[in-house]
């Protein structure tokens, strides 16, 4: 089972990625495409075990506002570690939506981002190459302050200043 | 100026051990070239033709002279000892060692300067007017919004990794020096009908490939909501920006795609879920730290001056002396303060890369700012220094002064005030060089008085069509381009950067480097000719057309 990086702690796995043309397992933790949510929601959420969504970087938060409770986790994909359309999904669902599930990064994340995409609203990293990950969590701290509000601070910084 | 608090000097100083960090993981083999890449270019480092280059940031231009000091220091330390002043107020190391910009990064933070964003797809040095605080048409002072525009976009969780570059100019005076209508987002500091300042917006301007002037899609925002509107339009951007063409990436794209008015209508939409969303106006803009960055910018301790009397000894050694008299008339303008004028410091001597000071003329520059100006200094995005607050009764032997270290070329605002990007001299993006076109166009016009008499001319060039030359709006522009593995350069008229934005028209066929200064005079003898008393270059063509000089120039090609 591959690691992931939660909370700034590596942890195994126990989500199921599928894609499109998988066949739904019976049990277990699945992450399932958008397109998989939107055909078989009344299967997904008869089944046992949890559903999360993965949402890549076309995919709009909009379209899934109603569903959140329905979801422990929701995941994030990146095809290229560059698309930052990602960030502004994560924050979205903090922010506008109050989602207080997990948000995973799945897919061509590095872990210079990281910082920046803590702040967003990611709580999980799931990364496509091999890395250290006890390392890569240093890099969730390379900041001890900011200028904005974000996900991880409502106030911008001019409203703390001393 | 603005001076940094503990905040602002923690951040950039963790930023320097940040990119110590992602450097050595990048020299050990940690991390690939192609993760590298966004990771250095918002640091400023690009990989160049003949090695990297460091752009470092000048935010809105302003400068003490203890950081330009540090500029020199590290010009000679860590480069060739000199540098390149660009059309963003910024300026770049041609020479440093990819091992050594940590340490050049941690020089620059002991004097409260980085180079965060100044390159790479994110927010970048948000500009404004040369004469900020001092122009006699200034509605108001737009440096504390630049400031303030600064922080936000320093390191914005969200913006980080947007579909291309963004640029943002803010405007605070009648006339527009700061070519904010080319700017993906445009900012006009407006009074509404009860005096109070704020914004008006525009977006999707500017230069490249394909060039727009920007379009209005908010008339006023109150100064409160100037950081959740920006967000609200990022956001917009952000998401749906093209991402899968880098030519078609720019918000201009975007824009006009949707048009103004849907993109207007999005913006909107997105801004009042933001305000909404914000029950308790946490993001609003606090009217405590507007006047914090205020008293930043507060004017300097001038001396009370009799200005009739300044004005008529000024006059007195103007007559006796041509060459001061023409450095007056070019290099020199007023000021709000009674007494106080402007001065241009001209980086455009014939023979020097437009833009280019050695280390030494850079601390000249800044002995000039401490003993005539307050300390204080601007850079220019037509590549110039600007000492903001002379006193008339000191033009003379400050003029002397910067004479004698090459800084005073009376050439502002004429022919000879090329704004050229570094070409293919030193850019690998380049198709043609640049900086011997504009060589050769000075060493032609160096009868000053012929210069004179053309009077206002921008004449602007680059050696590609990413137009970091702006040729765009130039009233002449001269744009590199590839032949068959040739160097041509194609010339267009017509262009302006001010309010009344327009962009330059193709002349007609590129010509070959040689052709290229006969074919400039060729223009100017039919501006010359055809001119009505006081009209300049750009409204002679503006009322006769493109045709008379078109014939002329490729009367002899046909």
């Amino acid at each position: 089972m591959p690691n992931i990086l939660s909370h700034g702690k590596v942890i195994d796995d126990h989500w199921i990625l599928l894609s499109d043309e998988d066949a739904i397992p019976a049990q277990g933790d699945i992450i399932v495409p958008l397109s998989t949510w939107a055909a078989q929601r009344e299967v997904l959420l008869a089944r046992e075990g949890a559903v999360s969504v993965l949402l890549d970087g076309q995919d709009e938060v909009e379209t899934i506002a109603d569903d959140l409770a329905h979801f422990p986790m929701i995941a994030i994909h990146f095809a290229k570690f560059v698309d930052g359309r990602g960030f502004s999904s994560a924050l979205l669902l903090r922010d506008r939506y109050h989602y207080q599930g997990n948000i995973r990064a799945i897919g061509h994340i590095i872990r210079d981002q990281l910082f920046l995409m803590k702040r967003c609203g990611f709580s999980e990293f799931s990364f496509s190459a091999e890395i250290d990950l006890h390392a890569a969590a240093d890099s969730l701290n390379v900041f001890s302050e900011s200028y904005q509000t974000a996900a991880d601070t409502a106030e911008p910084l001019f409203r703390r200043r001393r | 100026m603005y001076t940094y608090d503990q905040y602002d000097q923690t951040l950039v100083d963790e930023r320097v051990a940040q990119f110590r960090d992602q450097t050595q993981r990048y020299l050990d083999g940690q991390i690939s070239d192609e993760e590298f890449l966004p990771l250095r270019l918002q640091n400023g480092l690009y990989v160049q033709r003949l090695a990297p280059m460091l752009r470092i940031a000048i935010p809105y231009g302003l400068l003490s002279s203890r950081q330009v000091r540090k500029l020199a220091e590290i010009s000679r330390r860590f480069d060739k000892g000199y540098v390149h002043f660009t059309t963003r107020q910024n300026i770049q190391l041609n020479w440093p060692q990819l091992e050594e910009v940590p340490d050049i990064l941690a020089e620059l933070a002991s004097v409260q300067m980085h180079a965060i964003q100044t390159s790479g797809n994110c927010i970048r040095n948000t500009t404004t007017d040369q004469f900020a605080g001092v122009a006699v048409d200034e509605i108001e002072d737009p440096r504390p919004w630049c400031e303030i525009i600064r922080q936000w976009s320093t390191f914005h969780p969200e913006f980080a990794f947007l579909p291309r570059k963004f640029k943002i100019a803010v405007c605070g005076s009648e006339e527009d020096r700061a070519a904010f209508l080319l700017h993906d987002i445009g900012i006009q500091l407006v009074k509404n009908d009860r005096g109070e300042t704020g914004f008006h917006i525009y977006v999707g301007g500017g230069l490249g490939r394909t060039p727009v002037i920007a379009s209005s899609i908010r008339e006023f925002l109150p100064q409160k909501h100037l950081l959740t509107y920006l967000d609200a339009i990022l956001r917009v951007y952000n998401r749906y920006g093209n991402r899968d063409n880098k030519y078609k990436a720019r918000i201009k794209i975007l824009v006009k795609a949707w048009t103004p008015e849907v993109f207007a209508q999005r913006v909107e939409s997105e801004w009042q879920q933001i305000i909404a969303g914000d029950k308790d106006g946490l993001g609003e803009l606090t009217g405590r730290e507007i006047e914090r960055v205020k008293t930043c910018f507060t004017l300097p301790n001038y001396k009370i001056v009799d200005q009739a009397e300044a004005d008529a000894q000024l006059a007195a050694l103007a007559q006796d002396n041509i060459p001061f008299a023409r450095w007056l008339s070019r290099n020199v303008r007023d000021q709000k303060q009674p007494g106080y004028s402007a001065v241009t410091l001209s980086l455009k001597p014939a023979g020097v890369a437009p833009g280019d000071v050695t280390d030494r003329q850079l601390e000249k520059i800044a002995d000039l700012a401490d003993q005539f100006s307050f300390g204080e200094l601007r850079s220019t995005h037509n590549q110039n220094i600007v000492l903001a607050d002379v006193l008339k009764s000191d033009l003379f032997d400050l003029w002397q002064l910067a004479k004698a270290d090459g800084l005073a070329t009376p050439n502002i605002g004429t022919i000879n005030d090329i704004i050229c990007c570094p070409g293919g001299d030193y850019c690998s993006l380049a198709n043609a060089k640049s900086i011997p076109v504009a060589e050769a166009i000075q060493r032609k016009f160096e009868d000053l008085d012929y210069v004179y008499d053309l009077g206002d001319l921008e004449l602007n060039i680059s050696g590609c069509m990413n137009a970091c030359g702006h040729h765009h709006v130039g009233h002449i522009g001269i744009l590199g381009v590839d032949k068959k593995g040739e160097e041509w350069y194609q010339i267009q008229i017509g262009g302006s950067a001010s309010k009344q934005a327009a962009l330059a028209k193709v002349l007609g066929p590129s010509l070959s480097r040689d052709a290229v200064v006969e074919g400039i005079e060729k223009l100017l003898d039919v501006y010359i000719e055809h001119r009505q008393p006081e009209e300049t270059f750009l409204a002679t063509y503006q009322r006769i057309g493109m045709d008379k000089f078109k014939e002329r120039v490729y009367a002899e090609h046909s």
